[in-house]
């Protein structure tokens, strides 16, 4: 199971080279893609963690690609995060861009000291001598019933840290483009992937990335913009979708890079919608919804006509399962946001 | 282990050079501090045979060092500029000044155990590289009785035995981190027994003998060279001066304790080893002080003249390709203030 794909539109055999099609993937099999091409681009790329080698990682995004690199490129690692990130400061310091997995988001937390004191200062420290190259994979976000500290998002605690460049893609095809970006970047990336979104399919064109900076527009609209992220991007669409029947054009904007921030993406959309909903999964007080609030209250205070709302979690650890779909931003609770936006007056 | 019985006099010279010079430097830098040239420092006094034997002993073209913020004489030893690396010292630059890809020296370390994976990880780079015609380069990682407390030396002497990779874990035990004394740090009473559960192998010697020190780093260093995976040496020695320039020691510890310590002065085993075997003359000793004097001066005079870097580094480094938002906060300071 090295790709979960089918593509309608394989070119003829006998037709030669050509341009890749645009292929249909999942956002696991476009993660599994990606890592491979990295690996085959760079040398110096390695890929370790916990389970990564035989077993091809817990949500198989590293499926297959020990049997093809080896087990010195792709190896398992003790079960020690700590370890594992810091280990990656010394491989980065000896001319490698390591590519670690952590294997569920809160299990970061016990590698916070070599992520944040470490990997996010050693270019810094050294003066630019000692970069570090570390693309930080993390299956991230709630949305799949799953145990304690396998739900979290922890996007305001790392794009907090000087150092450390933050990203998360939202559908296949940007997963597949973003980390082939990040792989190849000289400086710290967290990956951040939306784990409830990893066996949804969709287009993946590799021929063409489009802008990979900044923040994208996922759909167009007038009346105002949704910022969202991750997972949030698909249903801030689907929101849309049914705004739309009302008559209101919501644009979705991916934000895509939490850190840095496209501060001129965000004005140019809010300029034109006078409107901004922020929907992030991460509790709500200092998440990225107040950095976004800010950004767009300086740049477009003159302009807007609502303050900026926030649809987010709650100031609650991530609950159970069978409470995650009262914690995570719903239809109804963005569709209540974007009312208030809306009906919003002065004074 | 034993100490050797050296050969001939040269090395063993050569080495009383190295602590006479560390020696000089580090009770110049606290009295740089008592003088406000520098705001702080951490002294190694009473350490000199342990950083200085197992510097030598390393080959910096080749192997990379791991320091913590006590190894002064460890950087002396291997040739970095005192100056640079006194300027973390300075408050100049968190890392110091000196190159630490160029000259094999990480930056100094201010987490107690923070840069003991980055040993292993770096080893493990030389592993996947593969050996040279002299076996494999060996990253050495220097901690004390303190640091082996934190769970990530734990994890670093796990998964480097795991994986093999040709490091040296060197603790200097002090006998105190900060004002808690080995006995109530290290469970067992010795981190190199602790080497056992982790399969690897242990030399634990009398850090305050030079020769010994060296001896053991040298068959360390063989023995990672030949792929035989880590090693740990447990170098024992005691912390005459202070934690820092900051710390009181009289509050956690006896003078009668202290001038105890003091009769196993690493400089003064280290001449009597040279004036028994070799007949060495007083005036190579005097010599050897009057030459670690004259460095500590110009060392002196060179921080004087260490300007403070530029506002405009606190943005460089941050990033190899900086953000938009970064470039944004630097432009910002640079209008607002008046360091332009």
């Amino acid at each position: 199971m090295s790709e979960t794909l089918s593509s309608p539109l394989s070119p003829a055999a006998g037709d030669g080279p050509a341009a890749p099609a645009p292929l249909t993937l999942s956002m696991q099999g476009a993660l599994n893609r990606a890592l491979g091409e990295v690996l085959e681009d760079n040398p110096k790329a390695l890929i370790f963690g916990e389970d990564v080698g035989r077993l091809g990682g817990v949500f198989r995004i590293t499926d297959g690609l020990q049997a093809r690199f080896g087990a010195e490129r792709v190896f398992d690692t003790p079960l020690a995060e700590s370890g594992i990130l810091g280990m990656s400061v010394g491989l980065a310091m000896a001319g490698f861009h390591p590519i670690p997995e952590v294997q569920f988001d809160g299990f970061a937390y016990p590698a916070v000291n070599q992520i944040v004191s470490q990997i996010g200062r050693m270019n810094y420290r050294s003066r630019g001598a000692l970069p570090m190259p570390v693309t930080l994979r993390v299956p991230s976000f709630g949305g799949i019933r799953a145990p304690e500290l396998h739900g979290e998002s922890l996007e305001s605690l790392f794009v907090h840290v000087p150092g450390l460049k933050v990203v998360s893609p939202a559908d296949p095809h940007q997963a597949y483009h973003l980390l082939r970006l990040a792989g190849s970047m000289p400086d710290p990336v967290i990956f951040m992937e939306p784990k409830a979104r990893y066996w949804q399919k969709g287009p993946v064109d590799p021929a063409d990335a489009g802008a990979l900076e900044g923040a994208r527009i996922a759909r167009p609209g007038r009346h105002l913009t949704l910022i969202a992220w991750g997972a949030m991007v698909a249903r801030c669409l689907q929101v849309a979708e049914l705004a739309a029947e009302d008559g209101i054009e919501v644009e979705v904007l991916d934000l895509r890079w939490l850190s840095p921030i496209d501060a001129d993406g965000l004005a140019e959309s809010v300029s034109r919608t006078r409107r901004a909903v922020v929907v992030h999964e991460a509790p709500r007080s200092s998440g990225l919804g107040a950095e976004i609030a800010a950004l767009v209250t300086e740049r477009c205070f003159n302009t807007l006509k609502a303050p900026v709302e926030r649809v987010t979690g709650f100031d609650v650890p991530y609950p159970s399962g069978d409470l995650e779909d009262e914690y995570i931003p719903n239809i109804d609770r963005i569709l209540f946001g974007i009312q208030r936006v809306l009906e919003h007056r002065r004074g | 282990m034993e100490s050797p019985t050296p050969a001939d006099p040269s090395e063993l010279e050569e080495l009383y050079r190295l602590l006479a010079a560390v020696r000089q430097l580090d009770t110049a830098a606290v009295r740089w501090q008592r003088q406000g040239i520098i705001p702080g420092y951490a002294p190694l006094l009473g350490q000199e045979a342990a950083q200085v034997g197992s510097g030598y002993a390393v080959d910096p073209t080749r192997d990379f060092l791991f320091p913590t913020y006590r190894e002064l004489g460890v950087a002396r030893a291997v040739g970095v500029d005192m100056v640079e690396y006194m300027a973390t010292h300075k408050a100049t630059w968190h890392g110091g000044l000196y190159n630490p890809a160029t000259t094999h020296f990480a930056p100094i370390q201010a987490v107690v155990g923070g840069s003991v994976l980055h040993a292993v990880g770096w080893a493990h780079g030389q592993k996947l590289a593969g050996p040279g015609e002299d076996g494999y380069n060996v990253a050495v990682s220097y901690f004390g009785d303190g640091a082996s407390s934190q769970g990530d030396v734990h994890e670093a002497m796990n998964f480097a035995a795991v994986m093999k990779a040709p490091v040296i874990f060197f603790v200097q035990n002090n006998g105190w981190a900060i004002s808690v004394p080995t006995e109530r740090q290290v469970a067992g009473g010795s981190v190199a027994a602790r080497a056992a559960g982790y399969g690897m192998p242990s030399l634990s010697v009398d850090g305050n003998d030079v020769t010994a020190v060296l001896e053991a780093t040298r068959q360390a260093l063989a023995h990672c060279r030949d792929g035989g995976g880590p090693i740990l040496i447990e170098a024992r020695t005691y912390r005459l001066g202070p934690h820092s320039t900051s710390d009181d020691p009289g509050r956690y510890r006896s003078l009668d304790e202290e001038q105890a310590a003091r009769r196993s002065d690493p400089l003064a085993a280290c001449e009597a080893l040279l004036r028994t075997r070799f007949g060495t003359p007083d005036s190579f000793f005097a010599g050897a002080l009057a030459a670690g004097e004259a460095e500590a001066e110009a060392v002196r005079q060179g921080l004087e003249g260490l300007a403070p870097r530029p506002g405009s580094e606190m943005f460089d480094f941050v990033f190899q390709q900086p953000t938009p938002a970064l470039k944004a906060q630097a432009a910002a300071w640079r209008t607002e203030s008046e360091h332009v």
